[in-house]
């Protein structure tokens, strides 16, 4: 256990040095900041406002940028490493590779949650010195998908990681997934899918198998769900499932996910060659 | 200590390794020679346990290097011909050497002062930022204060100046003793005062093998 705290330490103090968790801090504590210059938090539309609208407006935002953020962050965690000859070394001294991969994994998922994390809570305090009423239901349920999404994601990077033998394919890799992704959430291949009359079930299962669609329509699921904004699938989603029960499989199914992609780029990780 | 039998190792269609069978022992200093693609890396990386073999196997003490990791590399120090851009600052890398191979750090800054290194006016610099001899004097200080019984080299010395290879060598001279020395070399002359058994590879395959 103390090297598996070790590589997470290790990794997290590195992560935390590097250029890219800079940007990425600023890209999200950016945004909160932006909203509230642009008064986003006294502006009233389609029955949000305050923080509400400010939070909903962050997780809309969050749900295109943190997938890639994630994916293009981490997937050459192993992979560059392995590149750079960094791995070679490393696993030079008695440690295991079960605990160099979940350290890694550890270490890295509190890289890429913690500035999301805080940008909310930073908007939160900022709104309730501000004198806002603080909307904790939402609150707690983006931070709940927030970190599912994040978990979802970076066990794809590692799955990734795992196998690709250079750091440019695995760039590559993640763009692709990312669009692929994006293009299969309700407003965009959804909407065409149903156009082309093919079966409602299998359009739903496609729906309900893609992590950024079930944030998407779990993070507008707490307001009104006769919405036209949600899409077609969301409102379908959201009229034939209690919202109780698909909060909890937007949350559930995400960490899952994440868990089973980390744990299969483990068992690559450990049956390949290393270098 | 290090026995490789029938070891085979193939990337693609490419044999880097061909059936090479060999023992190192104790008290042996080997210079391990040949042209580039010759299988030299892969034959070390083999006893690092980095490659799983199509066929044949290795065993250092006994033990597969892949299947008991720990208890292998617990006896094996490794220095790689170019320092890696480990982004972890001197005393980061120095923990987690301590934590993972159980190395005192003092003994690490012992043998950095005898390479003429000052570490401790650079704990917090990252290692990479290091120049190319500092690098490789930090990672030969690491090597020797592991205290391993197996000790591989892939081109030591070529960041080093001719004042730091002296300091090398005689280091080396006063730690060989009871160990097996692997030295990956293309330059003979600079580590002949040293060995006492040349393996020259080609093709994958040891084309000979002298002791002295």
């Amino acid at each position: 256990m103390k090297n598996l705290y070790l590589i997470a330490y290790l990794d997290l103090k590195e992560s935390i040095r590097a250029k890219w968790f800079v940007v990425y801090s600023f890209v999200f504590g950016g945004l909160i900041a932006l909203f509230f210059i642009a008064g986003v938090t006294e502006s009233q539309v389609m029955g949000f406002s305050g923080l509400s609208r400010l939070l909903l407006m962050y997780i809309q935002i969050t749900i295109v940028i943190l997938p890639i953020f994630i994916l293009i962050t981490t997937v050459r965690s192993i992979s560059g490493d392995r590149d750079s000859h960094v791995l070679e070394y490393m696993l030079s001294f008695p440690i295991s590779l079960k605990q160099y991969y979940w350290g890694k994994v550890i270490g890295r998922f509190i890289t890429v949650f913690l500035p999301v994390f805080f940008a909310m809570v930073i908007a939160i305090v900022y709104g309730a010195f501000k004198g806002a009423a603080i909307p904790w239901s939402i609150f707690f349920l983006y931070t709940g998908l927030l970190f599912a999404m994040s978990s979802a994601f970076l066990g794809i990077a590692f799955f990734i990681s795992s196998f690709v033998k250079s750091s440019e394919v695995a760039l590559g890799l993640s763009f692709f997934i990312w669009i692929f992704l994006l293009a299969f959430i309700d407003i965009a291949l959804i909407s065409l899918m149903m156009q082309e009359r093919m079966s409602s079930s299998l359009i739903i299962f496609i729906s309900l198998i893609n992590p950024m669609e079930i944030f998407r329509v779990a993070a507008i699921s707490l307001f009104d769900p006769q919405l036209t904004v949600m899409g077609p699938v969301a409102f379908y989603i959201l009229d034939s499932m209690s919202q109780t029960v698909f909060v909890l499989v937007s949350i559930v199914y995400p960490l899952v996910l994440g868990l089973v992609f980390a744990f299969l780029g483990y068992k690559i990780f450990e049956k390949k060659d290393l270098v | 200590m290090i026995k490789i039998k029938n070891l085979t190792k193939k990337f693609g269609s490419n044999v880097s390794l061909e059936k090479v069978s060999c023992e190192f022992n104790k008290n042996e200093s080997i210079a391990l020679m040949g042209a580039n693609g010759a299988g030299k890396t892969t034959l070390v990386r083999s006893i690092m346990g980095y490659y799983h073999p199509n066929s044949g196997e290795v065993l250092i003490n006994g033990l597969n290097p892949i299947k008991n990791r720990l208890d292998v590399l617990e006896h094996i120090s490794f220095v790689p011909q170019l320092p890696p851009p480990i982004k972890l600052s001197i005393s980061e890398l120095m923990e987690y050497i301590e934590v993972s191979a159980k190395v005192d750090k003092e003994l690490i800054k012992h043998y950095a002062n005898e390479m003429k290194l000052d570490i401790s006016a650079n704990l917090n610099k990252s290692f990479f930022k290091l120049s190319g001899g500092m690098k490789q004097k930090l990672l030969i200080a690491i090597s020797l204060a592991k205290k391993s019984d197996i000790i591989i080299y892939d081109e030591p010395t070529a960041n080093l100046d001719p004042k730091a290879r002296d300091d090398f060598y005689r280091l080396l001279k006063q730690n060989e003793e009871d160990k097996v020395l692997l030295f990956v070399t293309h330059r003979l002359e600079e580590v002949k005062d040293l060995i006492n058994r040349q393996i020259y590879m080609d093709l994958g395959k040891i084309v000979s093998d002298e002791r002295f």
